[in-house]
């Protein structure tokens, strides 16, 4: 068995980047690292050298709960039918104002 | 396997539906991807070594700051590619000792040498001129995660190309000697550039499929034409000169037309008998083995830290 | 040679070659992730190099440019502390010697951003953020290293041993240091020295690393007096524009 065979890999992490403030974190990719401090450094080196963020997040990949593609119709086709939910499903008269 | 499953699976590709990383998808889909993907990650992590070679000897202070970022997107290009072909299910260490243990394969081009400091330029210009020809249709790839992942790529790779261009125009435009070096690198880079995309289509195994299933758009030819035409009227501007006597314009078609490419040659280098297929492996064999205490050393680290934390919490 | 040049000099000189060092690593790392984050710190560095080098060919005002201060000046005439032109060695002693200069960067730069002279105060404003980075990330990893494996750790400890010597030199004022103290461009050597030793402190205590005094203290790289090692570093480095001279790239 190889030394490599042996070697721990190092976990997995989520990375999250604010572009600029007043906007949301949104997911950037992943990367390996072997504690958070360095997941955060490597983000930062890996996917923000040309100015993406103002703020960085990391989340230990395993953390994260995801919905599966077998309950995708249970989880979000109820809400297809709820068409009343947007506005564009009244009718109202196209000369008032402020409406 | 399920045929109606997979049936489902077909159309959605072929009505241009995305896959994402938890989809059923039929494991060959998943095998190509994981190929594909890893041979581009690995691709462009030896891809640092020839260009890397003239770091230390960039020639002024700017181009060693562009050089220095090129191979760094390198770095970065690989560890995105790395993590989209993770979501497959295949693990970064298998990934590593794939490409260690010489059993995966990475662009060829890159067993060519960096001679001069042309070369380093002509790799701009050339190779990832050519590879951002492959890489934008990849933008599409039904494959969320690695269509995502090439985004990033070519918006990243927008300046390797031009900043090839640019180093090579200040060679040819520049004294007999820099003119000399710029045809030497044009001389060594050409043929291995347009193989780069690979065999002829008559003689492409994967590609049919690959094509079905949208994660190839053109052909080997398709792709390596549209760059040929590029790339000579870009070397008619630099005034040098394609070190190939058969080019010529087919008026009928509007395209340039090489002489025969030297298939052997090619093969050769992919079977590892290239001039630096040797070195490279060497140099990536030896970075990953001299870098093993420092990763045990960070793992081990981390377990402490988190006994510690445990241990006050408990 | 007028204060404030040699100064420029001297920082430019100490970016320049940390730089240049640090440019070697870059695929040859112990991951990909440091063979990105060891890039960026040699673009921080040679960024800096070239700011400061164009300031001292423009009050030197003999028409050099930055790249000629870069590639024209042999190993007698670059004013860097000894410390950044020693080895890379193994990464434990790459990252020492990160760690050791970028603190006493990272305090300089605070000082000279405030300082008398705008245009050194300009550079620092700049630098002094990256340098704050680089102590971060090079102090996290002697931490690592110092209190991972029993491996790391000797190697760690053997790094500082190696490396200790040259940092009395960062503290070595000489009469141009004087003069930018005295007109505020430069913090006093006590005051660095003794946030330096703050800062590191605390990196070394948790790191599990002791500082082994020898006694041994060499020096002299501001009036050019360099380890055998800086003229091949400048050599490889240069071997372009000294054999092709006068040519633009």
């Amino acid at each position: 068995m190889s030394q490599d065979q042996t070697e721990q890999e190092w976990p997995l992490f989520e990375v999250f980047i604010r572009s600029k403030q007043g906007v949301s974190h949104v997911h950037a990719g992943s990367l390996h690292a072997a504690d958070a401090r360095m997941a955060l450094e490597n983000a930062r080196d890996v996917y923000t050298r040309r100015n993406e963020g103002c703020s960085l997040w990391v989340v230990p990949s395993a953390a994260v709960t995801a919905s599966s593609p077998e309950e995708k119709g249970a989880f979000f086709e109820p809400s297809e039918s709820k068409i009343y939910r947007h506005p564009t499903f009244y009718d109202v008269p196209d000369d008032v104002e402020c409406l | 396997m399920d045929s109606k499953q997979l049936e489902a699976f077909d159309s959605h590709v072929a009505g241009e539906g995305k896959v994402e990383p938890k989809d059923w998808m039929p494991d060959n889909y998943r095998q190509t991807l994981i190929r594909q993907i890893s041979q581009h990650a690995h691709s462009e992590i030896i891809g640092m070594q020839p260009e890397g070679n003239w770091i230390s000897r960039a020639p002024s202070l700017r181009r060693k700051m562009i050089l220095l970022a090129k191979v760094q997107d390198e770095a970065g290009h690989g560890l995105y590619l790395y993590s989209a072909a993770e979501t497959l299910g295949v693990s970064r260490g298998e990934m590593d000792q794939a490409l260690l243990s010489g059993k995966a394969k990475y662009s060829s081009i890159f067993n060519y040498p960096t001679l001069t400091w042309a070369d380093a330029v002509a790799i701009g210009w050339l190779v990832d001129g050519a590879a951002i020809t492959n890489q934008i249709p990849l933008c599409r790839c039904s494959y969320g995660p690695y269509a995502r992942a090439m985004v990033r790529v070519c918006k990243e790779e927008a300046f390797h190309q031009r900043q090839g261009f640019e180093g090579m125009m200040a060679l040819a435009k520049g004294t007999s000697e820099q003119k000399a070096m710029a045809q030497g690198a044009l001389d060594r880079w050409w043929w291995p550039s347009i193989a780069m995309f690979g065999p002829p289509d008559d003689d492409s195994p994967h590609s049919a499929q690959s094509m079905a299933w949208k994660i190839k758009r053109f052909s080997n030819d398709e792709l390596r034409q549209k760059f040929i035409d590029m790339a000579v009227i870009q070397a008619q501007a630099l005034g040098l000169e394609i070190p190939d006597p058969d080019l010529k314009l087919n008026e009928e078609t509007g395209h340039w037309q090489t002489g025969p490419i030297d298939w052997d040659e090619f093969w050769a280098v992919v079977k590892g008998k290239g001039p630096c297929n040797r070195q490279r492996m060497t140099h990536r064999r030896k970075a990953h083995d001299e870098g093993a205490w420092v990763r045990e050393a960070a793992m081990a680290f981390a377990n402490k830290q988190q006994q510690k934390s445990e241990k006050a919490a408990a | 040679m007028d204060a404030v040049i040699a100064t420029a000099l001297r920082f430019g000189d100490n970016a320049m070659v940390l730089g240049q060092r640090l440019g070697r690593w870059v695929s040859r790392s112990p991951t990909i992730e440091l063979d990105v984050g060891f890039a960026n710190q040699a673009l921080d560095l040679i960024g800096q190099a070239n700011l400061f080098y164009e300031l001292a060919g423009r009050l030197e005002g003999k028409g050099r440019s930055a790249d000629d201060l870069a590639f024209l000046r042999g190993a007698d005439e670059y004013y860097n502390v000894q410390l950044v032109e020693q080895p890379n060695g193994d990464f434990a002693q790459t990252v020492m010697r990160q760690v050791l200069y970028a603190a006493y960067a990272d305090i300089v730069f605070d000082f000279m951003a405030k300082g008398s002279n705008d245009d050194l105060a300009a550079i620092a404003a700049k630098g002094q953020k990256e340098m704050a980075y680089h102590f971060r990330h090079a102090g996290e990893w002697v931490i690592r290293l110092g209190d991972g494996t029993e491996e790391s750790h000797a190697r760690s400890q053997k790094a500082l041993d190696f490396l200790w010597p040259w940092s009395h030199e960062l503290f070595a004022y000489d009469a141009v240091d004087e003069k930018m103290v005295r007109q505020d461009v430069l913090p006093d050597a006590e005051t660095i020295k003794k946030q330096w030793m703050e800062s590191l402190g605390e990196v070394f205590e948790r790191a599990g690393l002791i500082i082994n005094e020898d006694g041994w203290q060499p020096g002299g790289g501001r009036e050019g007096v360099h380890s055998e090692h800086l003229s091949y570093l400048l050599t490889e480095m240069q071997v372009l524009p000294r054999t092709y001279p006068g040519t633009q790239w």
